[in-house]
């Protein structure tokens, strides 16, 4: 791995949180995994899956995601600079065009219109950007493996060592085909 | 996202075998590759000797005579945006209608309609002729206190372009991004580095695609009001303007119609190589193909219609010079133009009414590559002849002629398209890797009632 400069290697390698990572298999194990460490208690568990599936989401019962609030935000902006760039240019410039007003709204909703678009897409890859970083962030440096983007599930559960043995047998029984500790 | 799988998904097709079959596509490339990019390159250079000789002799090596100064450039530009098109629809709309067959064509639609962008940029840097100019359209602030006028319809394009090409490149990195994560895991050497850097720590985690979704979502609902803006605005560079033929409220839906009726054969245009290069015909199969072909069938019918609105409503209006315009369109000097793109546009599209057509590859394929010359044709007649038959300046009787300069900038734009496209597919995975799975069964230890 290529090495960071101090601040930049405190931001995206946080150290490594000790853990037991699952392997499986089948979706629907996985998702008896999940339902049997939710009710032993685990809140702050990862599930890895090489695509994104309902059930998951549902088993896992997190909130929506918060990026809506990004792109909402960034549209409304895009429109407000779309809005005042069209009408303060036209007026520190008054030039009369087809004898129509300095400031005419028909034409300049097509600027606020496509403004919204550009701002609201480029805030919603921010929000999605700044949300994964958080979660990442937060997780620390957890275990992976690189059969999760191709066709096995994964769960990694945060554990000390005192509770590694009672993790590690829920996932064996809800149907885990591979377990280790990290 | 889709549940449903489509009736054809054989079942040998895994998670597995989806993401070995699609990596495959990106390992060394075979001589015909290389051909392949060679002549895209070949075209390119064409391109830029017949531009650095524009640039030393002046824009009078193309064909421009009065009153026709919108010609062979702004023809090529309309094209390329129109095929720019589809792309956004197969990955946006059709995400946004939950069609599970979009999947598997809509990375190569995408790429394609952000590779359709950037060649179709060129042409009004290349029709302003001083292209170290070009940044007197960006609206920035400087001595003579100017800004540019935003009651213009050409203003508007360069604002519609730029959002078009900006939005559409996100989009696609974003869709690539889970995919170049599931080739970096199968990837050695180089390639892994590269896609370790570029798949930017993605795991697949739930709360990656907690986020990924909903952002996705949010992407998809926020294109497809930009494509179907998009070429209305360009349609507005015309109907704005009060040349007969031009001056017509039919055009924004027109043009956006004709724009995806081009780019849907555009697609297969490019899909019937890369599926039999690459191996993919049980990711890519006769299904999709005949989907597109419906999309062409139901486009390229709205193109027709609008065909004939315009001649009845040229009829009915009873404006003389409006008549005398789509005369001169049908029966003047360039007739041999507008009969190609009616019968390309109009009548062609009418085969795929049969299942066989629609069935049938290399028929698709023949056809595709008539819509495109149709669809050119098709800007070339609105714009080059309505300005060449514009009554009131008959008086400058000057005949329009495409010139060697013309063909050779239109002949490098197919260079450069092709050559982003060729790059792009052997580096990059051409078919979505994480979307392909989503329409397949998932893996479980036991069948269930409950879900596909």
């Amino acid at each position: 791995m290529m090495a960071l400069p101090k601040p930049l290697h405190d931001l995206f390698r946080p150290p490594p949180t000790p853990g037991v990572l699952a392997v499986f298999s089948h979706l629907d194990t996985t998702l008896a995994a999940i339902k049997r460490l939710r009710a032993a208690g685990h809140t702050d568990f990862t599930v890895y899956s090489p695509i994104p599936r309902h059930e998951i989401e549902d088993a896992l019962g997190q909130p929506v995601s918060p990026v809506r609030a990004f792109t909402l935000v960034g549209g409304i902006a895009g429109c407000a600079i779309g809005a005042w760039i069209t009408l303060w240019m036209s007026a520190d410039w008054p030039i009369v065009v087809g004898g129509k007003p300095v400031g005419s709204i028909p034409p300049y909703v097509v600027i606020m219109f496509e403004m919204t678009i550009l701002f609201g897409a480029l805030s919603t890859i921010l929000g999605i950007l700044f949300n994964s970083l958080f979660a990442a962030r937060r997780l620390g440096t957890i275990l992976y493996d690189p059969r999760f983007t191709n066709d096995r599930f994964g769960i990694f559960v945060p554990a000390g060592s005192d509770k590694v043995a009672k993790v590690e047998s829920l996932l064996r029984e809800a149907g885990a085909e591979e377990v280790r500790r990290g | 996202m889709a549940e449903t799988p489509p009736p054809t998904t054989p079942t040998r097709v895994t998670y597995d075998y989806v993401t070995r079959t699609i990596a495959r596509t990106l390992s060394t490339p075979s001589r015909g590759y290389f051909l392949l990019l060679g002549a895209a390159v070949a075209l390119l250079a064409i391109g830029i000797v017949t531009l650095l000789y524009l640039l030393r002799y002046g824009l009078g090596l193309a064909g421009y005579s009065h009153p026709v100064y919108w010609a062979v450039f702004i023809t090529c530009f309309v094209f390329w945006v129109g095929i720019a098109h589809s792309g956004t629809l197969i990955s946006a709309i059709l995400f946004l209608f939950r069609s599970g067959w979009r999947t598997a064509v809509y990375r190569t639609a995408e790429a394609m309609t952000v590779f359709a962008v950037m060649t179709a940029g060129l042409f009004p840097l290349i029709h302003i002729g001083r292209q170290w100019y070009f940044y007197w359209l960006i609206p920035y602030p400087n001595e003579r206190g100017l800004w540019p006028n935003f009651k213009s319809p050409l203003i508007w394009d360069e604002f519609a372009i730029g959002t078009y090409f900006t939005v559409s490149t996100v989009f696609l990195i974003m869709g690539l991004i889970p995919d170049i994560a599931a080739v970096r895991d199968l990837a050695t050497g180089w390639r892994k580095k590269l896609y370790a850097l570029t798949s930017i720590g993605w795991t697949g985690s739930n709360e990656q695609w907690r986020h990924y979704s909903r952002g996705y979502l949010y992407l998809a609902a926020l294109a497809t009001p930009l494509v179907l803006s998009v070429h209305s605005v360009v349609s507005w560079d015309f109907a704005m303007a009060l040349v007969p033929g031009w001056h017509a409220t039919i055009f924004a839906p027109y043009f956006v119609a004709g724009a995806i009726y081009s780019g849907c054969g555009m697609v297969i245009t490019l899909l019937t190589p890369i599926r039999t290069l690459f191996g993919l015909e049980e990711i890519i199969t006769v299904k999709h193909f005949e989907n597109l072909a419906k999309l062409c069938l139901l486009t390229g019918s709205i193109v027709g219609y609008a065909y004939v609105c315009e001649y009845f409503m040229a009829w009915y209006s009873g404006n003389p010079t409006e008549r005398a315009a789509f005369w001169y369109r049908a029966f003047g000097p360039y007739w041999w133009a507008s009969w190609t793109m009616i019968i390309c546009n109009g009548f062609l599209p009418l085969l795929l009414w049969v299942k066989k057509i629609r069935t049938n590859i290399t028929a698709l394929f023949v056809i595709s590559i008539f819509v495109n010359i149709g669809m050119w044709f098709e800007r070339y007649v609105i714009i080059v002849v309505s300005l060449a038959g514009e009554p009131f300046t008959k008086w400058a009787n000057a005949v329009y002629n495409p010139t060697w300069a013309d063909w050779g900038i239109m002949a490098g734009s197919f260079g450069w398209f092709f050559m982003w496209f060729l790059l792009f597919v052997k580096n990059f995975p051409a078919v979505s890797i994480s979307e392909v799975k989503e329409v397949l069964p998932p893996p479980r230890s036991k069948p269930s009632k409950v879900h596909v």
